[in-house]
């Protein structure tokens, strides 16, 4: 009885311990989250600008023709850009992208093109070299905190391997977007060639203007694009950023609720198993004291 | 009034301007003239400027506004993009450098 006491207390400090670190963590999410969320605010307007004017550009000279916007005729490549994590304790974060990233595989490889991955993020570098899998591109040690830079070098590599004759034909990009607090989703998106959106126009929607240009389109849209691209880059940089801290904070949450419930109940086992141990010494001491009792009124 | 360069030239944008998508130098210096205020003056390096529904929206890579500048900074980096200039005149990253010095001094309303 004594040793199962013992082994019930050392289970208890261990998962004592375990739960202050998973609080801490959870605490460390909580307060990284905002920050993550501040930056996205602050993305936001440039996003928006931006798009604006790619959107002005391309439905006011339907005419320019650009590498950028011009799907190819025989695609042979896909690249596709995964998004995710440097570290771990995050849930299912980065196995959610993964997954997704697997079924767009499957869905390019049907559709006859081979997918050349490009990954961001030590969880989804290491998942790829595991594996074996040949990567076009890898980037990690900026995932809690992209700068623009950042974005702009991958920008760089995966146009560059766009105009590349040899290279990949169309770009994906799967990261996480972020909803709220509570929902973050896995979305897949295509970044290039350039999809027109049929989008209805509802009443809030006003026309683009008639743009002039300075000094021409298809020099303003030479220059624009990659910006563009670099800024869609960049957004889902971040949205993976906040998206990261949130799945954190509910994997530690739920780390340490857990923790907090295993205690209570190997407590319940201690107290249980040290009563039993008093009863029972009670219950020797008693018998012994009987015995005692019975010898000596057996002598007189 | 918004006053920008772009690659064709300088514009100037009054209220009620067409709409114009520009594409902005390496090095620029845009002001921005306001009433009864001091002009916004701020160095630009690359970008675009979009003139919408009387909306002037000016997108850039790299901005600083002229109150923020480091005036010592900029003058050494101008200084050294110079001297790596003289000793190598194809050296395009140090031309870049010394435009982007220059937009800054003048946007702190320095003389270079």
């Amino acid at each position: 009885m004594g040793a199962q006491l013992r082994l019930l207390r050392r289970r208890i400090s261990s998962v004592k311990s375990t739960a202050k670190i998973t609080r801490a963590q959870e605490l460390i999410a909580s307060s990284r989250i905002v920050k993550a969320q501040m930056r996205m605010q602050a993305a936001l307007p440039y996003e928006r600008e931006i798009t604006r004017a790619v959107t002005g550009v391309v439905s006011n000279a339907a005419s320019v023709d650009h590498p950028l916007t011009v799907a190819k005729e025989n695609p042979a490549k896909a690249g596709v850009l995964i998004v995710t994590s440097d570290s771990g304790f995050c849930g299912g974060f980065n196995a959610n992208v993964l997954r997704e990233a697997e079924a767009l595989r499957g869905l390019l490889e049907g559709r006859g093109l081979s997918v050349v991955p490009f990954v961001t993020g030590r969880k989804g570098v290491t998942w790829h070299s595991f594996r074996q899998r040949e990567m076009g591109g890898q980037w990690v040690g900026f995932s809690r905190n992209p700068a623009y830079a950042d974005a702009k070098e991958i920008a760089n590599t995966l146009i560059d391997s766009f105009k590349d004759d040899n290279g990949i034909d169309e770009i994906h990009i799967v990261s996480t977007e972020f909803v709220s607090m509570l929902t973050q989703n896995v979305v897949v998106r295509r970044i290039l060639p350039l999809e027109v959106e049929e989008t209805e126009a509802t009443e809030s929607t006003t026309i683009p203007p008639y743009f002039e240009f300075e000094p021409t389109a298809g020099d303003v849209l030479e220059t624009l694009l990659p910006r563009y691209v670099e800024s869609r880059i960049f957004t889902a940089l971040l949205q993976s950023a906040a998206s990261e801290e949130a799945a954190r904070r509910r994997a530690m949450k739920s780390a340490t609720d857990n923790a907090n419930e295993l205690m209570r109940m190997l407590t319940q086992q201690m107290n249980q198993a040290r009563q039993a141990e008093i009863t029972q010494e009670i219950s020797e001491i008693v018998g012994g004291a009987n015995a005692l009792a019975d010898a000596a009124a057996g002598k007189e | 009034m918004v006053i920008a360069k772009t690659v064709d030239g300088e514009i100037g944008i009054m209220p009620q301007h067409a709409p114009v998508l520009g594409v902005l130098v390496e090095g620029g210096v845009l002001k921005v003239k306001r009433e009864g205020q001091d002009d916004l003056v701020a160095a630009v390096h690359g970008g675009f400027i979009s003139v919408a529904d009387d909306e002037v929206s000016v997108l850039a890579e790299v901005a600083e506004l002229g109150s923020e500048v480091d005036v010592a900074a900029a003058r050494d980096a101008l200084d050294r993009a110079q001297a790596s200039i003289e000793a190598n005149q194809e050296d395009a990253d140090a031309a870049i450098e010394a435009k982007r010095a220059r937009a800054r001094l003048r946007a702190a309303g320095e003389e270079v």
